[in-house]
């Protein structure tokens, strides 16, 4: 392949040659905006009860209906939008963080501290991390910033498992050996050379895994030990109306519809970045 | 008769022209090399006449004796072709031969498909086979699983499965590239020991200019798509008309050689390439006119011709 | 610290074991010692240029290696200047700034997510070859020296093709102004004519620079372009060595003389090959390793193992591992098939 070749693949924009990339994009992003500016763009106050409007379906007034207390269900799903992108971005940062950590600990180190790190990570995978964020949120208690933490400690293992796959396969490279041929020092050639190749990858699994993390925060609030209420959670929202399912379906559906919309908006994202940056699968297409 | 006729095959593949006009002839019997750089389109032209380039458009024609235009022909016909009058061996026989079955199970069944032979006879067959390309103790080796098998043994292997139905034509694509010296020797004896012995034509894709003459009675000279010399091996490495034809020859290292002079530059890009003569960016005796225009094949002297303007 | 006559690299007896698995054993853990080089003596003088041939499993690569003291030698002793790669090695930047290598697979030795520029400023940086503010413009007459354009700098490897991948792992090995060069079939799987543009090039730069060259290479044409003395390897062992003209000519060994009549020529009738396989080192034949293969071979070649030895027939400098070596050939060209002549002068192993 000569350099014109990749100039020119180059410059043909990844949004004409990925049109569902382009409009999942669109959609994470309108999420994006509507989160920010959630107060101007809400019609209501999202705990405003107006009990002479209760369980109302879609209407003029409340395109998305009502809910039991007569909160207003879209300024509900946009403010909930707030709480589930802050939560689904800490969350995975605290879990991407702390797995880049101990995956290169584990990745770098060899003998005893190896083993004893994978044993840890093993015991943190062996559970779903539904699972550990309810025995975190046990001890942590609940509130926002709980589930940031109980979500984002549970994503320590499946992120410490991957940067280490990853960091054994770098580490074995030529230009590792080559660099240690060059008498670099071991700490230069884990940040210039190990590091890089690793983060990358690690990247797009954060892009990939903030739509789990919003999931499984969701799920916790829906279990009712997530955030409490009156908090504009999608979860808590999907969670209250489960009751009224059957007469007053948008009080779930449309929180729900939320949800769904931008894990899966997520993850096409996500997948898309991976196509594009990871340089094994550009080699195949 | 020609075995192989092909008339100005063309080949692209996106917004790129991969074959430009390839014209070429192979005798019964014969064995012809073709030669040049990587995207020269040398395997391509192999892939072309197997019928397995995939979604590249393809125009002019390959024709076979007895058959008529390959590209005109139906794929089930084509499947019956493969195998038994075309076959084909690649470079990297680990790779062409699927290591989930033993050696035996992949030639028995190549047997079977392609000459309908019972189990039993066809294992005879397979045991002769084997012994016939050099392998000792066949009845063993059958059972072994390709990556029990050296790559001498696998390629091996490969040229038996190769010639299993006597065909007419054998396509053997940088067959000993993978291989150490002493080993492609071995090799290559074999598949023209076993080609004449069966009075089959072979095409040679190589990037050696001078196996090229020890193996094969013609040449064919590619570079980036085009045809720009072919004739019989004397005529086109000892006689060279086109300045790309030199210019390998001279590249060619044989032990002793102290002088070399190395050409300036690198193959043009798809998009890069000159309308005319594609070698005009790297030629030494470049005119107004190799750029403008492609030059045809013109006859040198029996069989042997070049493309070229501005001939040496 | 270096001493001018003391030899670049000496080796001596070198041998180097791996444990493997043994072979036939899926699940167990008994291990055999794989003998990858057994008895190697090798010296590179300063300024010499050397070609390492040899096939795949000759132990070229665990030469290598030891020679660069990525691995320590099982026995013998390995020398840089005088002291145990090994040591110099450990004992700082020196060795490494001295001894460069360019891989193979030049591309997998460059960080891919470095730009080419980034990539050559390592090793300055590193040794501290320039001032800083004057590294780029020291990556600039570096690519220069190996013929890129100086805007190479900001490309990544990805962008670049097969030839100029070389050429940059080139560059970079000469940063560090090393006065050895170590290149593991640095100009192998390339076009012809790419092949013939890095071969000038490292032919100029070692003239221009006063390089010591190791070259390992499979390709004769390659070894006797490049190097003076060339040492031909066969299963751990160098079974010839001398300079590259004279053994290439008249070869003493028979494994040498079939490595040379194997390799294409122009016109010639291809030359009947070695028959069979390199063994596997684990089962390594009786008497001489080449006995299996050897067309020459006679009764005591199964029975005694012979060691590189210095010809009595020949001048000082070539030595050869055979019992019965091949007769000098007088003014035979470098095509000549090897003509066994009559009976040669038995030479003793010392």
């Amino acid at each position: 392949m000569t350099l014109v070749d990749n100039a020119r693949r180059g410059r043909r924009s990844i949004f004409a040659r990925r049109p569902f990339f382009t409009l999942a994009l669109v959609v994470a992003v309108g999420y994006v905006l509507a989160a920010i500016f959630a107060p101007f763009v809400a019609p209501y106050d999202p705990v405003a009860q107006d009990f002479n409007a209760m369980m109302q379906p879609p209407s003029g007034a409340h395109p998305m209906g009502t809910d039991s207390y007569g909160q207003d269900i879209l300024s509900r799903v946009i403010f909930g939008a707030r709480y589930a992108l802050i939560i689904g971005f800490f969350a995975v940062a605290i879990g991407a963080i702390g797995g880049l950590i101990v995956g290169l600990a584990a990745g770098l180190s060899g003998g005893w501290a190896e083993w004893a790190l994978l044993r840890l990570i093993d015991s943190i995978l062996a559970l779903p991390s539904l699972i550990l964020a309810v025995a975190f949120i046990a001890i942590l208690g609940q509130g926002v910033d709980k589930v940031v933490i109980a979500v984002g400690l549970s994503m320590i293992g499946p992120f410490a498992r991957t940067v280490r796959a990853d960091v054994l396969q770098v580490r074995v490279q030529l230009f590792v050996e080559a660099a240690g041929l060059m008498a670099i020092p071991r700490a230069v050639i884990i940040w210039r050379h190990i590091l890089p190749n690793v983060i990358y990858p690690l990247a797009v699994q954060v892009t990939i895994r903030i739509s789990e993390a919003i999931l499984v925060s969701s799920s916790l609030s829906f279990l009712g030990i997530g955030v409490t209420p009156p908090t504009p959670d999608w979860g808590l929202m999907i969670a209250e109306g489960r009751a009224f399912v059957s007469f007053a379906a948008w009080m779930s559906a449309m929180p729900g519809f939320a949800l769904a919309l931008l894990l899966i908006a997520l993850s096409i994202v996500g997948d898309g970045i991976r196509e594009e940056f990871d340089p094994k699968l550009r080699g195949k297409s | 008769m020609n075995l192989l006729s092909i008339d100005a095959l063309t080949v692209d593949r996106g917004t790129a022209r991969i074959l430009d006009r390839v014209s070429l002839d192979v005798a019964r019997g014969e064995t012809v090399a073709l030669v040049g750089e990587s995207g020269a389109g040398k395997s391509t032209i192999a892939t072309a006449i197997m019928r397995l380039l995939g979604d590249a458009r393809i125009s002019g024609s390959i024709a076979l004796a007895d058959a008529g235009d390959l590209l005109a022909l139906r794929e089930p016909d084509m499947v019956r072709l493969r195998g038994r009058r075309l076959s084909m061996i690649f470079q990297d026989a680990g790779a062409a031969l699927n290591p989930a079955y033993t050696v035996g199970a992949q030639l028995v069944s190549a047997v079977r498909r392609n000459l309908g032979l019972g189990k039993r006879d066809a294992h005879a067959r397979a045991v002769e086979l084997m012994t016939q390309v050099g392998i000792n103790d066949p009845e063993a080796r059958l059972s072994a699983y390709p990556h029990q098998l050296s790559g001498g043994m696998q390629q091996r292997v490969m040229v038996a499965i190769a010639l299993a139905a006597d065909p007419d034509l054998l396509l053997a694509d940088e067959p000993t590239s993978a291989l150490d010296v002493t080993i492609q020797a071995q090799i290559v004896r074999l598949i023209l020991a076993q080609t004449r012995a069966r009075g089959a034509a072979c095409i040679f894709v190589l990037h050696d200019l001078a196996l090229a003459s020890q193996a094969c009675d013609s040449v064919v000279v590619l570079y980036a798509g085009q045809v720009v010399e072919s004739g019989p091996v004397r005529d086109v490495l000892d006689n060279a008309r086109h300045p790309y034809t030199r210019q390998l020859k001279s590249c060619v290292l044989e032990i002793g050689r102290d002088d070399l002079v190395a050409p300036e530059g690198t193959v043009p890009s798809h998009e890069d390439m000159p309308a005319g003569c594609r070698f005009a960016t790297r030629c030494p005796r470049a005119q107004d006119r190799c750029w403008a225009d492609a030059p045809p094949l013109e006859t040198a002297r029996g069989s042997h011709r070049f493309a070229c303007w501005n001939p040496e | 610290m270096p001493t001018p006559p003391r030899p670049v690299f000496e080796l001596k007896d070198v041998e180097k074991v791996f444990q493997v698995r043994k072979p036939g054993q899926r699940f167990g853990r008994k291990t055999v010692g794989l003998r990858a080089l057994d008895g190697v003596r090798l010296s590179v003088e300063q300024g010499a240029s050397l070609a390492l041939v040899g096939e795949s499993g000759s132990g070229k690569s665990t030469l290598l290696r030891v020679l660069l003291g990525l691995d320590a030698p099982t026995d013998g002793q390995a020398r840089y200047r005088g002291r145990p790669i090994r040591a110099v090695r450990d004992e700082g930047a020196d060795f490494a700034r001295d001894v460069a290598m360019v891989y193979q697979d030049a591309r997998g030795s460059l960080n891919p997510r470095m730009t080419v520029g980034a990539l050559i400023a390592e090793p300055l940086r590193r040794f501290a070859v320039v001032p800083a503010p004057e590294i780029g413009a020291r990556v600039a007459t570096l690519l220069t020296r190996v013929g890129l354009p100086a805007d190479a700098a900001g490309r990544y490897p990805a962008a670049l093709s097969g030839g100029q991948v070389r050429r940059v792992a080139i560059a970079r090995a000469l940063a560090s102004d090393p006065s050895v060069l170590v290149a593991d079939e640095a100009v192998s799987g390339l076009d012809v004519s790419t092949q013939a543009q890095l071969l000038t090039l490292l032919r100029r730069l070692q003239q221009d620079m006063g390089l010591t060259l190791v070259f390992i290479t499979h390709d004769l044409g390659v070894a006797s372009f490049l190097c003076e003395q060339i040492a031909i390897m066969y299963l751990g062992r160098i079974v010839e060595t001398g300079p590259t003209d004279a053994v290439l000519t008249s070869p003493a060994h028979p494994y040498t003389a079939a490595l040379r009549d194997a390799a294409p020529k122009f016109f010639e009738p291809i030359a009947e090959p070695l028959p069979g396989e390199i063994p596997s080192p684990l089962d390594l034949p009786s008497g001489c390793r080449f006995s299996g293969r050897c067309p020459r071979v006679q009764p005591d070649c199964h029975a005694r193992d012979p060691h590189l030895a210095r010809s009595r027939t020949r001048s000082v400098t070539r030595s050869v591992a055979c019992l019965h070596p091949l007769a000098p050939v007088d003014g035979a060209g470098p095509v000549a098939p090897a003509n066994p002549g009559p009976a040669p002068e038995q030479t003793r192993p010392d």
